[in-house]
Order: structure tokens, then C-alpha cells, then sequence
């Protein structure tokens, strides 16, 4: 999902970059927040830019459709640490990879804040906390989740492509066009994101459901016996 | 008989395992495209058809995906540190 530089024309750049960045701003100030009253949550925050960085520029092959692609890593972010912070790790991780991998670009890091950070933790988030709240189980949730997460993402950075290069051309036969090329690879790498996202979960809430309940994730009455 | 219930349960799950990975690196091979990233196939391919071509980055880490594999490499030593000593990051003083 990430454009890369000069693939945007100004005014489109600029235009995300001016969108993206009050979520950044909100995220540090709800990072700092957060901290105040629980210090803890600062390495939480640190692993889990480390964790989005990593996953959102490792390629991975997706032998039906011949080519490489990466999950985005958003859902599990908003999940633990909830969507203001996760645009946060998102925008630091992008622009770490801007910097030194040449993924993604400096002029396009607010449409891919916008894609990746916003729509991905946003939609994460909600499907997580929407499907608890009806009563699904963790792992279901963090399935939905993970899975919507990766195809917001990949939608939105869709429409941000279609809306910056069409020129003259229509919006909607271009937008269409580009979700659907995206379409073999991130199906079922969707999918993967998803599997991996209530592994994840699963896994913290049998390790470390002390953790779970501190970001509010359960509550306290589904703690597990053990714990 | 439970120890005997648990061997045909292993033996089952490696009858199972075995030929799934087996075709599944088979069925990798088998694929004629050319394994690159969806940011190259489809966001630049497409962009470069409406006159928009990928400029190159402000430090420009050259060719081949050395730097890729050096942080990764980085990323993830650091990771398994972070997550090791885990316990006394958190700790409370």
C-alpha cells in the first residue's frame, strides 16, 4: 500500500498530509496521556512500532496471485493500544521506511498515514469493539479485525491513488480498477492478517490477560481462571 | 491407552502436514509470475500508465533489498530482546 514518492501530484500530497496530520497530533497527546498514568504503557507502545514496522514492510509471496505483499500490522495496534496511538506507530513506522527503505515516499507519507495509520487502526478498532460488543468472541473479533483492517487499508489507499492520477479521467472506473489489481494479492493476505490478529490476541489473553484487561481490551469478569 | 491415543494422533497430524507443505513449496515453484511487490505491480504500473513515475527517495538505499534485510534482521534481534526481558521493562519500582 505504499505510494511511493512523487507517484502524487502536490496539491494531492499536501492535501493528505494536512488531513493525516491532526491524527498524529491527537495520537502523541493521547500517547502522553496515557503514560501519565501508567508509565508501562511506553514500551507497550515501542514493541508495537516495532511490531508494525516490521510486519509492514515484510514481503510476503501469495502463490495465487504471483506477487508479493505485506500485512499492515494496524488491527492488533488499535486493538492493544487503541486507534489515536496506533496512527502514531503507523506514522513513525512509515516514515522510518520513507526514510532508509525507500518504501513510501516523504511527499506521500500523509496518504499512507491516512491509509495505513487512520483507516486501518479505525476500522480495526471499530469492527473489534463492534463485534464484542454483540458478543463475539476474542478470536473471532481479532480475526474481523485484522482482516478489515488490511482491505480498509488497501481501499483507501485505492481511492487516494485513483484521486491523485486520474487527471480528467473518471473517478469510479479507475478506483475500481485499482482495488480490483489489488485484489488477488490482498484477499488472501487479508485473510493471513486476520488468522495472525486473533493469534495474537489469543495468545495475550492466555500469557498475558493482565494486559488485556490494563488496555481494556476484557473486562475484568472474563479474566481466565488462572489468572 | 491415552499415550497410545496421542502416537496415532501425531502420526495423523505428519500424515497430514508432510504432503500440505510438500505441495505447498511444490505449488510456489509452479508460479510463473515474478514474485514482485504489489507497491511496483499494481501502484506504480498503474500510476506510470497515467503519467505519474516514482521519483527517487530522499536517501536512496540503491539497489536490491540489502538495507530491507539488515533491518528486518535488526528489527526482529530487537524485538526478541524487548520481548525477553519483557518482565523487567514493566516492572514496577
Amino acid at each position: 500500500m505504499h505510494i511511493s514518492e512523487g507517484i502524487l501530484p502536490f496539491p494531492w500530497a499536501l492535501l493528505w498530509s494536512l488531513v493525516a496530520l491532526p491524527f498524529v497530533a491527537i495520537g502523541v497527546r493521547r500517547l502522553n496521556l496515557l503514560a501519565r498514568e501508567d508509565l508501562s504503557l511506553k514500551p507497550l507502545v515501542g514493541l508495537m512500532t516495532a511490531v508494525v514496522f516490521i510486519v509492514s514492510c515484510l514481503p510476503v509471496p501469495v502463490p495465487t496471485a504471483g506477487t508479493c505483499s505485506h500485512p499492515c500490522g494496524t488491527g492488533i495496534s488499535a486493538i492493544l493500544v487503541g486507534p489515536l496511538v496506533s496512527v502514531l506507530i503507523a506514522a513513525v513506522s512509515l516514515l522510518i521506511q520513507a526514510l532508509f527503505l525507500a518504501h513510501g515516499g516523504l511527499s506521500t507519507l500523509g496518504a499512507n498515514t491516512l491509509s495505513m495509520g487512520v483507516v486501518g487502526s479505525f476500522v480495526g478498532f471499530l469492527a473489534f469493539r463492534g463485534l464484542r460488543r454483540v458478543g463475539a468472541s476474542l478470536v473471532v473479533s481479532g480475526f474481523v479485525a485484522g482482516l478489515l483492517a488490511d482491505w480498509g487499508t488497501y481501499a483507501a489507499t485505492s481511492l487516494f491513488l485513483s484521486l491523485g492520477i486520474r487527471g480528467d479521467a473518471p473517478l469510479l472506473p479507475l478506483f475500481t480498477r485499482v482495488l480490483l489489481a489489488f485484489m488477488p494479492t490482498q484477499l488472501p493476505l487479508g485473510i493471513i492478517e486476520g488468522v495472525a490478529t486473533a493469534g495474537m490476541v489469543r495468545l495475550l489473553y492466555r500469557k498475558r490477560p493482565d494486559l488485556l484487561l490494563k488496555m481494556r481490551v476484557i473486562t475484568e469478569k472474563e479474566l481466565p481462571s488462572h489468572a | 491407552m491415552p499415550e497410545r491415543k496421542l502416537k496415532w494422533k501425531i502420526l495423523l497430524l505428519h500424515m497430514i502436514l508432510l504432503p500440505t507443505l510438500y505441495f505447498a513449496f511444490y505449488f510456489f515453484s509452479l508460479a510463473p509470475k515474478s514474485w514482485e511487490g504489489v507497491d511496483e505491480a499494481v501502484v506504480e504500473k498503474i500510476a506510470k500508465e497515467h503519467g505519474r513515475e516514482a521519483k527517487a527517495p530522499l536517501i536512496d538505499p540503491g539497489s536490491g533489498d540489502l538495507l530491507l534485510f539488515a533491518f528486518l534482521v535488526a528489527g526482529a534481534a530487537g524485538g526478541f530482546v524487548g520481548g525477553y526481558y519483557w518482565r523487567r521493562l514493566t516492572r514496577k519500582e
